[in-house]
């Protein structure tokens, strides 16, 4: 195939980023996959449960883990990558003054963060105990912690708030998240498992439920799971004398303020950019688009490939993915980063 | 919105001018707590040693007749431009606004300016034509509850009666309340955005107070011009307030601060009002819950004579909040006026008629 092995280097450890370092080092490629945090696996190692199908994201990561031994990969973690230049045919990646690297080319996989929730003050994240964000409900059932107020009560009543970060001008985001919509349905059908006496109650703009299982899980939801529906987005969150949560919100289907007492509410959070994007761009690497994720080279028939030639992107640093979309996206930059080569032959 | 949409309010501050400025003050003010005005123009030169201008020339913004459909736009952005005109005759580059109506129609008139430069061209020719005028908009346009905010803990410094309980020693407790148009309608205008606002809070813990955080905080008083206006509609603005007054009673708050001319009226007349029709007062011993200015509050911090700062104009009695701080007043002196003279005084003040 090639006289000597290229060698690629893959920023992000994250699942897109695992997925394609296995995926090209099986094809024969020298990778060195960079991560900035102790392990690799990225959100999902914070996860509890993917929808559609309620399994354990530890088996995803862990597959790709054991993929991740094959001898052409080296991960080095802890490290994040603050400069990319061009040097003659190399890249040079370099880590403030404490690592450089050359490669023949670069897979960006730096992924997303999570919308800082206490932005939206309205919702009281970060200001009233019984406030938490969508990760923070994951976090507490992965370590199969009770579900109970901050008081150790059992909650009666809880809201589920959508779109909070996305599609809101207001926060700077009007793009849709995508992931949030399933997330929240998935979310309160776990919370019903868990709390059965509890009244669970989702505040939505519209469901995007675009997988082709969702809309049969919004079924279930509402028909088994007698989780509710409201079409309405919250105005805002306020804490009573008691820590329990007085909502307001809109119904837009009724046409009417509506005001409600809860126990809890999850923020579904939305995605936002990899910070770590700015390294990349500062120098004018790669562009990024009106929403501040890595700009493709044509969004129809080159959705991996950046604006610089030679830097490929996969995963969710190219806008909102699911866990299996993310995947095959991170295969699809595999397969664009070896037709490069072959072409370059 | 774009330049601010990735701001953590919370952080924010708003741009607020140091010195030298033109006090554009409020119709109703001056009739509702005509010795809160006074009381700021005092506390600025005697205590903050500012310099401030108080221009007999300026009129009103008629904020009034624009919200009750009486004055058109353009009407209203010549009146703006007229008193933006008197200060740069005086040379004066930052306003202070008194009424928070009129701060939101400068708010908007500025915002509109900005995104439509056409509309001020225009305003700038009706405002030649009609006086031979001219005028450039100023660099600096806050409220005058951001200056006490900017200068709270100078005031601090100064500090006679601390918003302190003398007789338990714990902080007093004491609810916000911010006008809608202050920060509302564009979040970047006012001190800490609108969700939070810090500016009234962060007075009442710098003078040694304890702010409340309750689940109508954020409510409207009710006061919207085109619910109080006409009269049969006023059950609406009131069960706004009463929605407020409910929400706020179990955390027994020692008093109301606020910083529009409307919300305060209506929240200490309101409760008037409300114990009339109900028989229930939110506060403690048949009085309601005492609504203060800013001003008013920074007057007592200062040790300021109550009855100077026209404390004796309000609907729920001051006394009690007055005997929390360990303010020293005399009681024999609440209707007397200028030279001493005596006022005249209402049949009772207070909710219920006991």
């Amino acid at each position: 195939m090639m006289n000597k092995p290229r060698h690629i280097a893959v920023i992000g450890g994250g699942i897109a980023g695992m997925e394609t370092a296995s995926r090209l080092a099986q094809a024969g490629y020298k990778i060195t996959l960079i991560e900035k945090e102790r392990i690799t696996g990225g959100h999902l190692t914070q996860w509890s449960h993917l929808f559609p199908d309620s399994s354990d994201p530890a088996i995803v990561v862990s597959r790709l883990s054991s993929a991740l031994s094959h001898q052409n990969i080296k991960v080095i973690t802890s490290t994040e990558i603050t400069d990319i230049s061009k040097n003659g045919q190399y890249f040079n990646l370099k880590s403030g003054s404490e690592m450089s690297l050359n490669a023949d080319a670069i897979v960006v996989t730096s992924g997303f963060h999570l919308f800082d929730a206490s932005r939206k003050e309205e919702y009281g994240y970060g200001l009233f105990d019984n406030v938490l964000t969508s990760a923070d409900l994951e976090l507490m059932m992965k370590n199969e912690k009770p579900i109970r107020t901050a008081s150790g009560k059992k909650p009666r009543r809880i809201a589920i708030i959508h779109c909070v970060g996305s599609r809101d001008a207001k926060a700077g985001n009007t793009y849709c998240s995508k992931v949030c919509c399933i997330t929240g349905i998935k979310q309160a059908i776990e919370l019903n498992k868990r709390l059965p006496e509890c009244e669970i109650f989702c505040f939505y703009m519209d469901l995007r439920l675009y997988g082709s299982s969702f809309d049969g899980l919004y079924l279930t939801a509402q028909q088994k799971h007698k989780v509710q529906f409201i079409r309405g987005r919250l105005s805002e969150a306020a804490e009573k004398p008691d820590k329990s949560l007085q909502i307001k919100a809109e119904d837009t289907l009724s046409g009417r303020p509506l005001r409600m007492d809860v126990d809890m509410i999850i923020l579904l959070v939305g995605m936002e950019p990899g910070i770590s994007h700015n390294n990349f761009s500062r120098n004018g690497s790669v562009q990024l688009d009106e929403n501040g994720f890595l700009k493709c080279k044509d969004v129809h028939a080159a959705r991996n490939l950046t604006t610089q030639t030679g830097i490929f992107m996969a995963g969710t640093c190219i806008c909102p993915m699911s866990v299996s979309e993310t995947l095959e996206n991170a295969r699809s930059a595999a397969l664009e980063v070896i037709n490069y080569f072959e072409r370059k032959m | 919105m774009k330049k601010t949409a990735k701001i953590k309010w919370a952080d924010f501050n708003k741009e607020i001018a140091d010195d030298n400025y033109y006090y554009l003050r409020s119709c109703i003010r001056q009739n509702f707590f005509p010795g809160s005005e006074k009381a700021f123009l005092d506390i600025l030169r005697h205590n903050l040693h500012k310099t401030i201008f108080d221009d007999a020339s300026h009129t009103t913004c008629a904020g009034i007749g624009y919200h009750a459909d009486i004055v058109t736009f353009e009407t209203l952005q010549t009146i703006a431009a007229r008193h933006f005109s008197l200060m740069n005759e005086r040379g004066i580059p930052s306003a202070v606004v008194s009424c928070i109506t009129s701060f939101g129609i400068y708010s908007e008139i500025l915002a509109t300016w900005e995104e439509f430069p056409e509309e001020k061209e225009k305003i700038r020719a009706y405002l030649k034509k009609a006086t031979g005028r001219e005028f450039e908009v100023p660099e600096n346009v806050v409220h005058s509850c951001d200056i006490i905010y900017k200068f709270r803990n100078e005031i601090a410094a100064q500090m006679k009666s601390p918003l302190i309980n003398q007789k338990t020693g714990k902080p007093l407790k004491i609810v916000d309340h911010i006008g809608c148009h202050y920060s509302k309608m564009f979040p970047e205008r006012g001190v800490g955005g609108a969700e939070f606002p810090k500016v009234l809070t962060g007075m009442i813990t710098a003078w040694g107070g304890e702010t409340v955080d309750y689940p109508e905080r954020r409510h409207c008083c009710g006061f919207g011009f085109r619910q109080y206006l006409v009269k049969s509609n006023r059950s609406y603005p009131m069960s706004n307030s009463k929605k407020k007054f409910e929400s706020m009673a179990p955390y027994k708050p020692d008093a109301i601060l606020a910083n529009c001319p409307g919300c305060t009226m209506f929240f200490d007349r309101w409760q008037y009002t409300l114990g009339q029709i109900e028989g229930k007062t939110y506060g403690e011993d048949g009085n309601g819950i005492p609504v203060l200015t800013y001003e008013e509050l920074a007057g007592l911090v200062l040790g300021y004579d109550p009855w100077k700062l026209g404390m004796q104009l309000h609907q729920v009695d001051v006394e009690p909040f007055l005997d929390k701080m360990g303010v020293q007043y005399n009681p024999d002196d609440k209707y007397k006026g200028l030279n001493g003279k005596y006022i005249n005084q209402p049949d009772f003040s207070g909710c219920l008629k006991v």
